[in-house]
């Protein structure tokens, strides 16, 4: 099994790097983002840096969501995974193949990102790289482990690309990727305590910023472990080979499981109010002003 | 008395509404090619998926080599190789690539470049998937079904679509794996495919084998008779060929009069007149010795293609 899974590791890395629209979303992409909020957004103010790269990241590692699926999909409906299946092949070393390649070709993207904002935009430290290889690497396994849940419990491609466009739109608006959360009305930061992206974007932003501890971020870490656990669980027991399988009602209830660790880890959060407070003061921090209804920050 | 290689037994799957297969049953012995000859949607595809373990009967037994394909896993998937009707692979991946990473899931592994060279891909070992010509793809395929030097190998349909030039290259080849004792089951819709390649074959329709036995045995159903087919320039009254002298069947097939004889020369002086008499006139006129395409329609009524 371990086997199977390193030789479909490899052989996926090298179709990855064949492909030129690997480059293009996976690398050209975050950098474009990267170089647009820092030059456009924070105006070229290095204090801002940090805060971008842990988001910029976080959409780097978000994007295995996209890929995974969609490269899911595409093989089941060409009927790729059926040559796959009439070999001594499990879904376990298949779907995990996906999940290792991806991450092998997230992590030095993503250093490079960080040797872009150290050395391009002068970033005054590295962040803590402990936090940010820990976030990083459970991270792709966690948001690849729930694109292969898209891509299971979808029939089409035009169905995965529709289910994907509405979660990636939740993922990047409500986590603080793209958007503050600090900036968002109580309600809407309470929601954000229910998403994955959330725990993967605040973690890495505090890992850039060095706003938090590493104790502090054993939070993010775990509710991502956690999900990847449940996710990848799920998506081996929905996995199809066949394009002409549909997806099982009972599908809907395993995905409904796969997102059992956010929904408690969320109403953990409501309940504690700890993490809006963190992620309220950590920008506060930043921008030096407290937020409406807060009072202003010591620094 | 020794377990057949293939058993298939009673075999019945639905697909919704559809009755693909309605009790198939057939045995296969070691080192035999036996064929699946029937038309598109005759259950023959249904019934090669199952043994392969891609697809779940209803009812009814299927062993190969003695393990049911259905709950034996990795131990079976090591005994059998396989070609499916379409095969595809990414496009990306190189030619010897994919034979090495399918050589390598197996505890048992024939030798990739002499698979190379055998199916004459040498130059194309660098090759993506995607540059191969439809020929070339079949042979990866069937390159492919080897690396693991398999018991039993499956082909289903396996010259489909492909122009005649390549589907001799791929007989040649089937005609190996016979010379080299391997269990081939294959599909076809390609009555010569059947009767050059075939030990034996079962006669598929309508998910029911209705004829089974080698190519000659079948043929001795329709011995003593010649398919005679007909273009007129108008239509003639029904019936009317078959009380010909000499005709035990008569059929239209898109426009063509299919007749069986057993007195040809007899059977054309009769036509000559008939159609003289009816003012009607010949436009061709083809002769057939029996084939397996004259037992498919005695049986069914129908040509295998349509």
């Amino acid at each position: 099994m371990l086997k199977n899974t390193w030789l479909l590791t490899m052989i996926r890395l090298r179709l990855a790097l064949r492909n030129r629209a690997f480059f293009f979303f996976s690398l050209a992409m975050p950098l474009i983002f990267l170089f647009g909020f820092v030059v456009l957004v924070a105006r070229n103010d290095r204090q801002w840096v940090p805060y971008i790269l842990g988001s910029v990241m976080t959409m780097t590692v978000m994007g295995s969501f996209w890929g995974l699926s969609v490269q899911l999909v595409t093989f089941r409906e060409q009927g790729i995974l059926r040559r796959f299946r009439l070999a001594p092949v499990g879904a376990g070393p298949m779907l995990a193949s996906s999940i290792l390649s991806n991450y092998f070709l997230v992590l030095p993207v993503v250093a490079f990102e960080l040797l872009v904002c150290r050395f391009a935009f002068h970033m005054h430290s590295l962040g803590n790289l402990w936090a940010m290889f820990a976030l990083v690497t459970v991270g792709s396994a966690t948001f690849a482990s729930l694109g292969l849940i898209v891509a299971s419990v979808t029939n089409t491609m035009q169905e995965t690309q529709m289910i994907n466009n509405l979660i990636w739109m939740g993922f990047i608006f409500l986590s603080g990727t793209t958007v503050p959360l600090a900036v968002f009305p109580g309600w809407m930061q309470r929601v954000s305590l229910f998403i994955p992206a959330q725990y993967l974007a605040t973690g890495l932003q505090s890992a850039a910023t060095k706003f938090a501890t590493g104790y502090e971020m054993i939070e993010d870490v775990a509710a991502l472990g956690i999900g990847l656990a449940v996710a990848f669980e799920v998506s081996r027991q929905l996995f199809r080979w066949e394009p002409e399988a549909k997806a099982p009602r009972r599908a809907k209830l395993w995905v409904l499981a796969a997102l059992v660790p956010f929904l408690a880890f969320g109403t953990w959060e409501t309940v504690t109010g700890k993490r809006l407070n963190h992620i309220n003061r950590n920008f506060q921090m930043l921008t030096g002003r407290a937020m409406p209804g807060q009072a202003p920050p010591a620094r | 008395m020794a377990e057949p290689i293939i058993r298939v037994e009673n075999l019945y799957k639905n697909y919704g509404a559809v009755e693909a297969l309605r009790g198939v049953s057939f045995a296969v012995e070691e080192g035999e090619v036996f064929g699946l000859l029937g038309p598109n949607g005759a259950g023959k595809t249904t019934t090669v998926e199952i043994l392969e373990g891609l697809r779940t009967p209803d009812r009814g037994v299927a062993r190969v080599c003695g393990l049911d394909p259905e709950r034996t896993g990795e131990q079976f998937k090591e005994t059998i190789g396989a070609v499916l009707q379409s095969t595809a692979l990414p496009d990306k991946l190189r030619v010897k690539e994919a034979l090495d990473l399918f050589a390598n899931f197996y505890r048992r592994r024939a030798n990739t470049e002499q698979l190379l060279s055998r199916f004459q891909l040498e130059e194309k070992r660098n090759a993506f998937y995607s540059q191969l010509s439809g020929g070339q793809k079949q042979r990866l395929a069937l390159a492919m079904a080897l690396v693991n030097d398999p018991q039993v190998v499956f082909l289903d349909e396996p010259t489909a679509g492909l122009d005649p030039q390549v589907r001799r290259e791929i007989y040649d080849i089937i005609e190996e794996l016979k010379r080299g004792k391997k269990t081939v089951l294959i599909t076809t819709h390609y009555i010569e495919e059947a009767e050059r390649l075939c030990d034996r074959v079962a006669i598929v329709d309508q998910g029911r084998v209705i004829a089974m036995g080698t190519p000659r045995e079948l043929k001795q159903r329709s011995a003593g008779k010649t398919r005679i087919e007909v273009r007129l320039a108008r239509p003639v009254v029904n019936g009317t060929l078959g009380r010909l002298e000499g005709v035990s069947d008569s059929r239209e097939f898109d426009g063509a009069y299919v007749l069986h004889s057993s007195s040809t020369p007899q059977t054309i002086v009769a036509l000559v007149k008939q159609l003289e008499a009816e003012k009607n006139e010949l436009q061709s006129l083809e002769m057939f010795s029996p084939s397996l395409e004259d037992v498919f329609i005695e049986l069914t009524g129908r040509r295998l293609r349509e």
